[in-house]
């Protein structure tokens, strides 16, 4: 990959773009805008509705209740920009919480299980990235069966009992709250937003950001333009196996015993709040912001229909309907039609 | 004055595909500030012969000479630092992505990097691909459009407009007009000549001989992997077709090995 400067032969200090009259454009382009104005009317709306939400305790505890699961929607939201899908997040969650939590009973000091948990989740991605490149599975049947065997791991190593006891000092990491001003936010809320600065970042600014977009718009144009769509596949199916891994200790630590049963079918939770996001499936579009504001959503409705006294079933039922609009209304923007998927073929 | 050694050389070109010779030894020089026309039937080894320029494909046998000077071209980055630059027919451009964004696809400039991670520098990127696109006279509002918002005409003059961002000195087309309306046809074939007033040397494969006709000094015809005719453009369009034409099909071969016996 060429690494070299483009500098022009004249400098362009001084000279400037265009005025764009993109303005409107750009507001009515995104799908954050309208998800942020939805969302939160949403939230005003409960906020009159009931007297508990915006207390300062219910918004930490919301926020600490989604933040294991937007940290792996940012990881699932690189993999779902490059045209992929990882289903494995939800076990790989639960498996690096496990190895975690294993070490620890073992003995090791935290720093040491908590990099081994990292480890572990990377090692997930990397298998599934080998599986999409090298062995050109479609990334649905590749991680559908990774999701299988990192469960079966965790139920076979534990022999299906939850391993508890981890020492205090590890689940200070998901209990501890950081006092800010008068507040105390809950530490994995820290880490969620550093994360979600970081990835944003490297999303927007940086060559390799630019070149996960480039891959899912178009893997062959990518190629024929110097980029090695294979390594683009690596980089996010293995990062993405390592925010499921951060996830997963912190989720981990909050409850303070790792559990086989962890995790079930969070792959869907984590894969709604990306398509909430306007992250689309097709590729090449979607922000860590969006994704963001899709987590967040989630959980004001799982919140919102406790506090007005809806019972907890229905839940499912309404977060399916909110995950159909948000797609509905992408096409919508779009104007366009539903193509072809390329999570179920390569 | 002496004669400078051409800008591209390439000397007996061999490739095979399998049992498919595709190019049987194929001799093609390209010479500065020229238009080559390159044309010939369906699996004449016309892309072939271009891909082996750019890198996409590595040759069994034959030299390339780059100024004289011989070069190896292993892969599409080789041909690029050599500033040899291909338009791919389909444009090879990611929609989803602005405009500034695709003409640096690949190259893109770097502010300043953190160990492995390198920080874009998207302003100089924005302003750079907007002088690109008014230094051809391409008309596209903004370099911030995403290229799925763009026509067919537009599309190619961003991909021709990307090969000329980093100071290309041979372009290669593959059929730049193919996918075009008329009048788009008419602009991408400005475009061209506007590429030679500004120093350039093009390749370009097509099959509207027409278009070869209108903005080409000389044409080469490719019959089953063998150069069959080369002769500058001259004359009566009628006249030519005929004579390119006769060449495709095997009428007439200007280099065919005389008969022993």
């Amino acid at each position: 990959m060429s690494d070299q400067m483009a500098k022009p032969a004249v400098s362009t200090r001084g000279a400037s773009v265009p005025r764009e009259s993109l303005t409107w454009r750009i507001i009515f382009g995104r799908q954050e805008i309208g998800l942020l104005a939805v969302f939160l009317l949403w939230c005003a709306f409960l906020s009159l509705a009931t007297d508990t939400f915006l207390t300062s305790t219910n918004v930490f505890n919301m926020l600490r209740a989604f933040s294991w699961i937007a940290i792996a929607a940012f990881g699932e939201c690189l993999v779902i920009l490059t045209a992929g899908i990882d289903l494995s997040v939800g076990s790989n969650m639960a498996l690096s919480g496990l190895a975690s939590a294993l070490l620890l009973t073992a003995g090791m000091p935290v720093p040491v299980a908590v990099v081994g948990g990292l480890l572990t989740g990377s090692m997930v991605g990397v298998v599934n990235g080998a599986l999409v490149t090298r062995f050109r599975l479609p990334p649905f049947i590749a991680t559908l069966g990774t999701l299988s065997i990192a469960r079966g791991i965790t139920f076979g190593a534990t022999q299906g009992w939850p391993v508890r006891g981890l020492p205090k000092a590890f689940n200070f990491i998901g209990q501890h709250d950081v006092p800010v001003g008068s507040w105390g936010v809950p530490f994995p809320v820290i880490v969620m937003l550093i994360l979600a600065v970081l990835v944003s970042l490297f999303l927007s600014r940086t060559v390799r950001g630019r070149h996960i977009y480039a891959v899912g718009g178009d893997e062959e144009a990518s190629r024929l333009s110097g980029i090695n769509p294979r390594w683009i596949k690596m980089l996010v199916y293995t990062s993405c196996g390592l925010l499921a891994a951060v996830g997963g200790i912190l989720m981990t630590a909050r409850l303070g015993v790792a559990a086989p049963t962890a995790a079930t079918s969070y792959e869907l939770d984590i894969i709604a709040a990306c398509v909430i996001g306007g992250v689309s499936l097709f590729g090449g579009e979607g922000t860590i912001l969006g994704v963001l504001i899709g987590a967040a959503f989630m959980q004001t409705i799982r919140t919102g229909l406790n506090l007005l006294g809806i019972q907890a079933y229905w839940q499912p039922a309404a977060i399916g309907a909110v995950i159909i609009i948000a797609v509905m209304f992408d096409q919508w923007r779009k104007g366009g039609g539903w193509g072809d998927l390329k999570i179920f073929s390569r | 004055m002496e004669e400078a050694a051409p800008i591209i050389e390439m000397r007996n070109i061999k490739k095979h595909f399998g049992a498919v010779q595709a190019l049987r030894g194929v001799d093609l020089v390209l010479h500065h500030n020229e238009v080559l026309g390159l044309v010939g039937d369906n699996a004449a080894g016309k892309s072939t012969l271009m891909k082996v320029l750019s890198g996409a494909y590595i040759p069994d046998d034959g030299e390339i000479l780059i100024d004289g000077e011989q070069v190896h071209v292993n892969k599409p980055e080789d041909s690029r630092r050599l500033g040899i630059e291909m338009v791919y027919q389909d444009f090879a451009l990611t929609n989803n992505l602005d405009v500034a964004a695709n003409v640096f696809l690949g190259r893109e400039a770097v502010r300043w990097r953190v160990g492995p991670i390198r920080f874009m520098d998207r302003r100089h990127m924005e302003v750079r691909a907007r002088e690109v696109i008014d230094e051809l006279g391409i008309d596209i509002d903004s370099v911030r459009l995403k290229v799925q918002n763009l026509s067919g005409g537009q599309r190619q003059a961003v991909a021709i407009g990307r090969a000329t961002a980093f100071n290309a000195k041979v372009i290669i087309m593959d059929e730049p007009t193919a996918a075009l309306s008329v009048a788009a046809i008419q602009e991408v074939l400005d475009l061209v000549k506007e590429l030679k007033a500004q120093g350039c040397s093009i390749i370009m494969i097509s099959h509207r001989l027409e278009d070869i006709f209108q903005v080409g000094d000389r044409v080469i015809v490719l019959r089953h992997g063998r150069k069959v005719a080369d002769y500058p453009i001259a004359g009566d369009i009628h006249e030519f077709r005929e004579q390119i034409v006769a060449c495709m099909i095997g009428a007439r071969d200007d280099f065919a090995e005389p008969v022993v016996g």
